[in-house]
């Protein structure tokens, strides 16, 4: 295999999948960090975004990048729905039966998704796009747009963070809720905020794949282990670490088909999150265990 | 109907209870004694169905098995396998908050729905394997026959289910279960009085694993066959989520409870919606799937304790 073989075939694909995972894990992460919770639900929100992009796409008649911002909002203002309705009146109860709630509401979006697409593959296009050539590199315009997009939201996000003032709240909520809630950190308004940029977040990197590849029912619920590991692999609560956790674990998915029965991509990223909890549960960018 | 066919369908709506609850008394060891999230029940389920598949079916040129062995010795090897697949999964994630063990059971899960599909050499892929044999399943034909044989397999069911409870319900009164809940309920506690708690909890992950592989293994024979289309990864640990949750986490009695209300309600929506036209049918069939993720919010929100509550009265006596 040559140099430009296996950039070809291994590497852009590795990066755009692992954009798409960085975008999910930041969400992951994110909800790991300032609710303190691993949200089961992560993956089916991404299916949800997905599919609300092809119902604008199909009823509006517009294309599919008109779409996002509208599954954006949709998926932010569910992720925001599904907190008041399901998770805080579990608040003051161990925190791991808000993971469970969010088992239920993974199952609850993935049938409302079932109900109204049907279980069938579908995409945001017909017929196949063939890619440009750049010195030899093969790459769809898409792809680029995809990459492009989720280094764009993330640099977004990272100033929200570390420039604003309810950017700044969030993350003293992360680091330490009490101090944060004396400070006269308004915790409602952080909580509903963190939903709305998990549920945002969550809808992209759906899309992405959905643009990418194809819509099925199943696409978030398969994309949650890599989530996770990437999350993991970055160390929890590090939005930094989440991209590039992301990348790392696309990459090492893409690439593994070179000793690896194709079938079994998917479970590099298991492996990825045993061993990074066997050997370093903080992660590359030293995050939170919980 | 005739009465005939009622009993048949009653008795297979009961041997399937049956398999539910021992699967649910598994998780209520996990969850409801030691408070560990096990997101992957259905992983747990197909190794114990094609483990005991393996080792009872008859001979097949196309995969390797096929040692045709007596059928309790397949129901002890799933049992072993499920325990032996926890073991190294509890291992590395026990050290931490629940949330990791969930997802790092989704993963198990996932990994053994991709080998069951794709490694035909072991469980036959996606023709899965058939012909397995069942206790006294008679020669079939006539519909007193089928009753008969689902009578039959119905008792032993119960048989497994009685003689785990009591070996549950032991578990739970002895010194072990009391210092679950103690690990449990106040974990820097337990761990001041000197309890090893990542091995306690160890060891309730690896019965309830094995006890989730029993379950595969009899379901696996009651049907006769297993393929990987007849195992819904989601719903499969979700429903089972449910009946315990429903039941009552903590109770056995809540756990058994949980499985005979949640499975008659599920085949009953199901009887209604199949009565639809083609069309509604599928989209019905997702409905319902919706309405059982909804019936778990409900019962976290309004009846937590679940129907049975954990018995706490005996707590009391035992702190005394």
């Amino acid at each position: 295999m040559t140099l430009l073989d296996f950039v070809n075939f291994h590497v852009v694909p590795g990066l755009v999948l692992g954009s798409i995972y960085a975008l999910g894990a930041i969400g992951v992460t994110l909800v790991f960090g300032v609710m303190r919770f691993a949200h089961l639900a992560h993956g089916d929100l991404a299916t949800l975004g997905a599919f609300v992009a092809l119902g604008v796409v199909r009823f509006a008649g517009v294309g599919p990048w008109q779409a996002l911002p509208v599954a954006m909002l949709v998926a932010a203002a569910v992720a925001i729905g599904a907190d008041r309705l399901f998770y805080e009146h579990l608040r003051k109860r161990p925190l791991i039966l808000t993971v469970i709630a969010s088992l239920g509401v993974a199952l609850m979006l993935r049938s409302l998704v079932q109900v109204g697409f049907g279980v069938d593959p579908q995409s945001y296009v017909r017929g196949l796009v063939r890619p440009d050539v750049f010195f030899g590199i093969r790459v769809r315009e898409r792809e680029v747009l995809t990459v492009l997009t989720a280094f764009g939201l993330v640099a977004a996000l990272g100033a929200f963070l570390a420039y604003t003032r309810w950017g700044k709240a969030m993350r003293a909520m992360s680091d330490n809720p009490d101090l944060a809630r004396l400070s006269g950190v308004d915790t409602r308004v952080v909580t509903a905020l963190t939903w709305g940029v998990v549920g945002a977040l969550a809808a992209a990197a759906g899309f992405f794949l959905g643009l990418n590849t194809e819509l099925r029912s199943m696409m978030g619920w398969q994309m949650l282990l890599p989530m996770f590991a990437a999350a993991i692999l970055g160390g929890v609560g590090r939005v930094e670490g989440a991209l590039l956790g992301g990348l790392v674990v696309g990459l090492v998915e893409e690439t593994s088909v070179i000793f690896l029965p194709a079938q079994y991509k998917s479970a590099t990223a298991f492996v990825i999150l045993l061993a990074m909890l066997a050997v370093r549960p903080t992660g590359l960018l030293r995050g939170k265990v919980l | 109907m005739e009465w005939i066919g009622v009993a048949t369908y009653v008795s297979q709506l009961a041997i399937v209870v049956g398999i539910y609850a021992v699967v649910a008394l598994g998780l209520n060891v996990q969850w409801g004694f030691t408070g560990l999230f096990n997101a992957g029940i259905a992983g747990f389920f197909a190794v114990g169905a094609y483990g005991s598949a393996i080792l009872t079916s008859a001979a097949s040129a196309t995969r390797i098995g096929g040692f045709g062995l007596p059928v309790w010795t397949g129901w002890i090897a799933a049992m072993v396998l499920a325990a032996v697949i926890a073991w190294p999964i509890g291992k590395i994630c026990l050290r931490f908050r629940s949330d990791y063990l969930a997802i790092a059971t989704i993963g198990v899960a996932e990994i053994i729905r991709l080998v069951a599909r794709s490694e035909s050499w072991l469980t036959g892929a996606a023709a899965g394997i058939a012909n397995l044999p069942r206790p006294f399943a008679g020669r079939g034909g006539s519909p007193q026959a089928a009753l008969n044989s689902n009578l039959a397999f119905l008792a032993i069911v119960i048989a497994v289910l009685v003689a785990v409870y009591v070996a549950i319900e032991a578990l739970r009164r002895a010194p072990w279960g009391r210092m679950m809940r103690a690990i449990r309920d106040n974990e820097i506690a337990a761990r001041a009085m000197g309890k090893n708690i990542e091995r306690r909890r160890l060891e309730a992950f690896m019965v309830g694993a094995a006890l989730m592989g029993l379950g595969g293994a009899l379901f696996a024979h009651f049907n006769r066959f297993i393929t990987p289309e007849s195992i819904d990864p989601m719903m499969a640990t979700f429903i089972v989520w449910i009946m315990l949750i429903l039941g009552g986490s903590g109770n056995n009695r809540g756990a058994i409870l949980g499985a005979a209300v949640v499975w008659t309600i599920w085949s009953a929506s199901e009887f209604l919606t199949n009565q639809l036209p083609l069309e509604y049918a599928i989209q019905a069939k997702y409905l319902r799937v919706f309405v059982i993720g909804l019936a778990l919010q409900l019962v976290l929100r309004f009846r937590p304790e679940g129907l049975l509550p954990e018995q706490a009265a005996e707590l009391r006596r035992d702190a005394r």
